[in-house]
């Protein structure tokens, strides 16, 4: 079949390139998440999770998952990752207390991550998910629109769980909001449901009184 | 061509490094907070995966709502985490005690 060999030649080069990409973005996200399990200073490895987190988005582009990616970086990077770094500025926490026993649980950790790895890449070794089992899908067709298609899914079939998400974040900012919020009884602050409220007799007491004069007749 | 099962390598080895570091990192709440996190963008490169290999959209969905809940719960956990320093001045999971568990 000499149609063929062309065939496969030119897929070659655009997936060669998608290769590397996937390779270097995942070895800078393995790379990002090791500094932040061992750096020792709190917002260095709050830094390394935004690391970590845009290698993800450009993994999760390899994948044609534009608008889960795109969501990531401004959700996560832009949202999370701050409301982290915030807290982590805002506590005044000292760090060689907390880095006490820092590798005391580390030989039993990494054995237990080691063989977890080692386990799921035996499994993953096997035949169900190689070439030819599990092949790499074409490219989506020009025109094609991952935000359409996720859009279309979320309010037709997934309508029902996307409200309860509403919910979910809903409470998240009421809970939020109602655990960090505290009266300080020094703060001076006004009711403006008072303020609105407030009517003359309140405020201006008419006095009826006699004339005074002063003795000594001066001004 | 990347197979799949590099995109499921990637999610185990990103699965097992949140893992070691919830080990190591047990005192500091915020570092537990973050190997959490991880965990999470691991579990969610390989719903990605599935979803583009089995052409079923139905995967982005659910990282859909995995984001949402994810979101929800840290900032949640970051809240619980300003109060508990202020009423007790540390972060230190081992002076966390007062439930006497």
């Amino acid at each position: 079949m000499p149609d063929v060999v062309p065939a496969i030649i030119t897929n070659q080069i655009p997936m060669s390139f998608t290769q590397l990409a996937f390779y270097f973005f995942a070895a800078v996200m393995v790379l990002a998440s090791t500094m932040v399990i061992t750096i020792r200073n709190p917002v260095k490895a709050a830094l390394f999770l935004v690391l970590a987190f845009v290698s993800g988005a450009c993994v999760w582009m390899t994948l044609e998952a534009e608008f889960l990616a795109i969501v990531l970086v401004l959700v996560y990077v832009g949202a999370v990752m701050v409301l982290f770094l915030f807290v982590v500025m805002m506590l005044d926490v000292n760090l060689t207390r907390l880095r006490e026993g820092f590798g005391e649980y580390l030989p039993i950790g990494g054995l237990v991550a080691v063989l977890m790895v080692l386990e799921m890449v035996i499994v993953l070794s096997a035949d169900s998910f190689d070439q030819q089992n599990m092949p790499r899908p074409e490219p989506q067709a020009e025109g094609y629109s991952n935000t359409k298609e996720l859009g279309r899914l979320l309010y037709t079939f997934y309508v029902y769980p996307f409200e309860l998400a509403a919910i979910i974040l809903l409470v998240a900012i009421i809970a939020a909001i109602a655990l960090t919020l505290r009266k300080r009884p020094q703060t001076k602050y006004q009711n403006p449901a008072e303020q609105v409220a407030v009517r003359r007799e309140d405020r201006v007491r008419l006095v009826k009184m006699a004339a005074e004069r002063r003795k000594d007749n001066q001004p | 061509m990347i197979p799949l099962a590099h995109y499921l390598i990637l999610g185990a080895i990103m699965f097992a490094l949140s893992v070691i570091g919830i080990f190591l990192n047990r005192k500091n709440v915020v570092i537990l907070l973050m190997s959490i996190e991880l965990l999470l963008l691991a579990i969610n490169t390989n719903f990605l995966a599935f979803s583009h290999y089995l052409q079923d959209t139905a995967g982005q969905v659910f990282v859909f709502f995995i984001l949402t809940v994810a979101a929800a719960e840290s900032a949640i956990g970051l809240a619980i985490l300003i109060v508990l320093f202020r009423n007790r001045h540390t972060i230190n999971v081992e002076d966390l005690d007062t439930l006497k568990g």
